[in-house]
């Protein structure tokens, strides 16, 4: 019997998941249950993602499978990046926008085979892509319970994967391959959440118990570890990679235009690289547009580097232990420039063990979004507000090469 | 700048070379740093003993390298990558164990559920500890100032001292004087009661120094082996990824980086002196290099008695560098296991071995290992600092297969009427029945070992006697002492030939401190010049 109330839902690979977490601790994330960690360690588990491989279980994701022979021109219409560039068996990191040019959520897109798709989101969005298919070919389907989900990451998820699957050796960065893994079939594609080099893998949910035993027993003796929330976010951070309703909230639920990005904002001007040469007409273009060629954007999401001798200063001088602690914290840290104004704001926070250093991802005033530009991070120390020196950097924080080679 | 191709060469790639060179290239000299072996690191190296499995031959874990290093240097830029150790195990053979986690409010119940008395006074204990950490650091970061000195400066650096003093509560001063003065055994008993805390705890006042837990000195020992951090964390251990050898090989990386140049295979026959001052240095080999400055890190001995002549330097310095103390008493008995060890009351948690594996049971077990040392002879129930490294960094060994790092106390140097090379292998059998003791068939996993004895880390790497420390951590050795009055500031008599190694102040214990002070001495004094 489940302990728990019929409205949370276990992933496909509870039974495995709750044999492992030791803690007792979950989280409900999308009305799933999710490990916060398995062990005492986050911070372990996320040195098992940086130096060896974990496994997390990536279930409560939403997924919509899209299909017909005009899924390529609705989802064209639909996302901002042009999904046309995403080839059959490749995926793609995009964003879709309301008409203002504002950010709705973020997503990948798999281009599964030539008319059909399957797309993730952190939160529903049956709807509103259902209710914008008008007369085109096209059928959307909620495949979210009907799929679960295993992120295999780090250095040794391709040596890993590879002794089931041994086509991933090939498959590019965002590349999709297939395969199977104790005898039932699985998509895996080359993705994740933690900024390293990792793939995800794809199961049919009834298959997934299968798939999950296959994948760990394949991992004995690697040094291979199931990971949790905790360390997920510790890694994201280090990845760059924001969070929806941490970092950028939906346009769609906002209450004003203090809580809407746009995507240059959120720093994902790469998406539109060719946005001069697409003749493309998708929802929120003309503002995009407006936005680029009048430079109206008011920030720049940035990666910000805590300046260490100034940090260990201000705890110093209270007499404390300037503390390192690698859990992020997810809350609004105020940013100003050398003159005290305020010029922005930080939204994820931790120690970094691989940077040894505190980062923040943060938005800052596009002016101010070079590389190396000082601002000040402020700070509660003794219950009192410290400014503490930091600077920009590019993102991602930690981009090892074996990422994407 | 003088026409030769260098301005500075460092004798010796340990870490404290490689800490010097760096800062000495990163400063805008011409470095030159040479080492004798095919390998940088010194005593913190990482062997391919057997294929596939990584052993850190002599030194194993990190803590008290300074923080500033670590971003003066761009270590994370080379690769720096401090492991957590998650767990720490200190087992006896009735069944008894105290396992800590990461996890502070549990470490307080598994006390509790030892010693309940316990509990809280490890709480306070770690607080106490904490601060009296707090108020010493900022000496380890300090040139030493010369209290025999009537130079000004010197006379402020030593207010300095004691209005850093004056600020702290009456409390932690007194715990202080209490640890640089009196045993770690004295200590322990005001907090404690339970026997295996106490000796877990003892344990870091008797590493690497020929004193028991019940010694005047041990506090002392204790509290240095307290001053490190691992992410902020005061007095937490780390194992860096691919061993100590790992991490120098990230030195060596900043180091080129900031210009240094490294050669390796080139051991110092001596430092060439003109006038009394150094010209450069001359090889085994006979080749010559010139330089205005010359950096020893090999230890005191070979600093002041080896690399120069002796009659080159005053009387007092010579005798009080013939007086120190070095007299090694630690061994590394290294193993390849074909699987992880089991210990009976926990025998399905393999997790207990993600970290320190404490092999010392009681103060009196550690005592007891000491009052045979004093005879010249080695324990046979030694202390054991085990740590099986391939839980925390896998890339050490093959699939499920071990590594196994055992620092082991206490070993002499010198042994009544024998010699390691004679008792080499009865130690590594010592050693392993000890441990067979804790996990039944421990014996049946191992593949090989590798024994490293006091006599053995003073012919590998150089290190007199054996000391792990370059000299010993001893209250008449240390701070303004080290290595000795009025040359514990990194200079020697001879004009342009200084010291850098764990003999100066502050010690050793890969901080890296004494290297990075020395460069600043060295870079301050040869900007004056």
């Amino acid at each position: 019997m489940l302990g728990f109330a019929p409205v949370i839902r276990p992933t496909p690979f509870h039974p495995r998941t709750s044999a492992l977490n030791e803690t007792g601790l979950w989280s409900h994330w999308a009305g799933h249950l999710a490990a916060n960690r398995y062990q005492e360690s986050d911070k372990f588990e996320y040195f098992a993602v940086r130096t060896a491989a974990g496994i997390f279980d990536t279930s409560p994701l939403y997924k919509y499978r899209i299909t017909g022979a005009d899924a390529e021109r609705f989802l064209a219409g639909m996302l901002a990046r042009d999904v046309r560039a995403c080839p059959p068996s490749h995926a793609q990191y995009t964003t879709w926008l309301d008409d203002r040019g504002f950010v709705l959520e973020d997503g990948v897109i798999q281009h599964r085979a030539p008319d059909e798709y399957l797309l993730t989101s952190a939160e529903p969005n049956y709807g509103y892509f259902a209710d914008r298919i008008g007369r085109l070919k096209v059928a959307i389907e909620d495949v979210s319970s009907q799929i679960g989900t295993i992120a295999v990451q780090g250095p040794r998820s391709r040596d890993l994967l590879a002794q089931l699957v041994p086509s991933v050796v090939e498959t590019p960065f965002f590349g999709l391959t297939r395969g199977q893994i104790g005898g039932v079939p699985v998509t895996v594609s080359r993705t994740g959440y933690t900024g390293d080099l990792g793939y995800e893998v794809w199961v049919e949910a009834g298959d997934a118990l299968t798939a999950w035993d296959g994948l760990w027993e394949a991992a004995d003796g690697l040094g291979v570890l199931p990971f949790g929330l905790a360390a997920l976010y510790m890694l994201r951070i280090e990845a760059g990679l924001l969070l929806l309703a941490v970092d950028f909230d939906s346009s769609r639920y906002a209450f004003n235009d203090a809580h809407r990005s746009t995507p240059i904002e959120l720093g994902w001007s790469w998406m539109f690289k060719g946005l001069a040469d697409d003749q493309r007409a998708f929802i929120g273009r003309r503002a995009l547009e407006r936005e680029l060629a009048e430079k109206t954007s008011r920030w720049r999401m940035s990666g910000l580097v805590v300046d260490w001798e100034d940090y260990d200063r201000v705890y110093g001088a209270a007499g404390l232990i300037p503390p390192k602690l690698h859990a992020p914290v997810h809350e609004d840290w105020m940013i100003y420039d050398d003159a005290g104004q305020r010029v922005g704001y930080a939204t994820s926070f931790m120690y970094s063990p691989v940077l040894q250093r505190h980062i923040a991802l943060g938005r800052v005033r596009p002016d101010l979004a070079k590389v190396g530009q000082r601002v000040h991070l402020e700070f509660t120390v003794d219950h009192h507000y410290e400014k503490v020196a930091a600077h920009v950097v590019r993102l991602p924080f930690f981009n090892p090469e074996r990422k994407t080679a | 700048m003088s026409s030769e191709p260098y301005d500075a060469i460092v004798v010796g790639g340990g870490h404290n070379g490689l800490v010097n060179g760096a800062y000495l290239a990163r400063g805008g000299l011409r470095t030159l740093i040479l080492e004798q072996r095919e390998v940088v690191g010194g005593a913190a190296i990482t062997e391919e003993l057997r294929p596939g499995f990584q052993f850190t031959t002599f030194s194993y874990a990190l803590s008290l390298l300074r923080p500033q290093i670590i971003h003066e240097l761009d270590l994370p830029k080379h690769g720096f990558m401090p492991l957590l150790m998650s767990s720490r195990f200190a087992p006896t053979v009735e069944g008894e164990y105290l396992w800590f986690t990461k996890h502070h409010d549990q470490n307080l119940r598994e006390i509790e559920r030892v010693c309940p008395h316990d509990a809280d006074a490890y709480e306070q204990y770690s607080h106490d500890l904490d601060r009296v950490c707090q108020a010493i650091k900022p000496l380890v970061d300090m040139v030493p100032p010369d209290p025999l000195s009537d130079d000004p400066e010197e006379l402020l650096a030593l207010a300095g001292i004691g209005s850093r003093l004056r600020r702290l509560d009456r409390r932690t001063f007194h715990n202080a004087i209490r640890l640089l003065t009196g045993s770690a055994a004295d200590f322990l008993d005001d907090y404690f009661e339970s026997e295996l805390l106490k000796g877990w705890l003892a344990s870091s006042g008797i590493i690497g120094t020929k004193v028991g837990p019940r010694s005047q000195g041990s506090g002392l020992v204790l509290l240095y082996h307290s001053l490190g951090e691992h992410d902020g964390e005061f007095g937490s251990w780390a194992f860096h990824k691919g061993g100590n050898g790992g991490f120098t090989q990230v030195l060596a990386r900043s180091a080129s980086a900031f210009g240094a140049e490294i050669r390796l295979g080139s051991p110092v026959e001596r430092v060439l002196t003109s006038g009394g001052r150094a010209t450069g240095v001359a090889l085994a080999d006979g080749t010559e290099l010139h330089a205005n400055l010359v950096v020893s890190a090999l230890d005191p001995r070979r600093t002041f008695l080896e690399l120069v002549d002796p009659r080159e330097l005053p009387d007092d310095l010579v005798e009080t560098v013939r007086r120190l103390k070095f007299q090694g008493v630690s061994s590394k008995v290294n193993f390849a296991l074909s699987g992880l060890p089991s210990y009976p009351p926990l025998a399905d948690r393999s997790d207990v071995f993600r970290g320190f594996l404490n092999i010392g049971p009681s103060m009196d077990y550690l005592e007891r290992a000491f009052d045979v040392a004093k005879y010249g002879w080695y324990s046979d129930a030694p202390y054991i600092d085990g740590a099986i490294q391939s839980t925390i960094d896998p890339d050490m060994a093959p699939p499920g297969q071990h590594v196994m790092s055992c620092f082991v106390q206490y070993t002499p140097y010198r042994l009544r009427e024998s010699d390691w090379d004679t008792q080499r292998e009865q130690l590594g059998d010592t050693v392993q029945s000890t441990l067979e003791r804790y996990f039944p068939r421990f014996e049946d996993l191992v593949l090989q070992r590798e024994v490293v004895t006091p006599l053995d880390i003073e012919r590998t790497v150089g290190l007199s006697e054996g000391n792990i420390f370059a000299g010993e951590l001893l209250a008449p050795q240390m701070f303004f002492l080290r290595p000795a009055p009025g040359w514990a500031q990194y200079r020697t008599p001879i004009a342009g030939y200084y010291q850098c190694g764990s003999g100066t102040h502050p010690g050793g214990c890969v901080m890296g401190a004494p290297g990075r002070l020395a460069a600043g001495q060295i870079l301050k004094d040869n900007a004056r010049a």
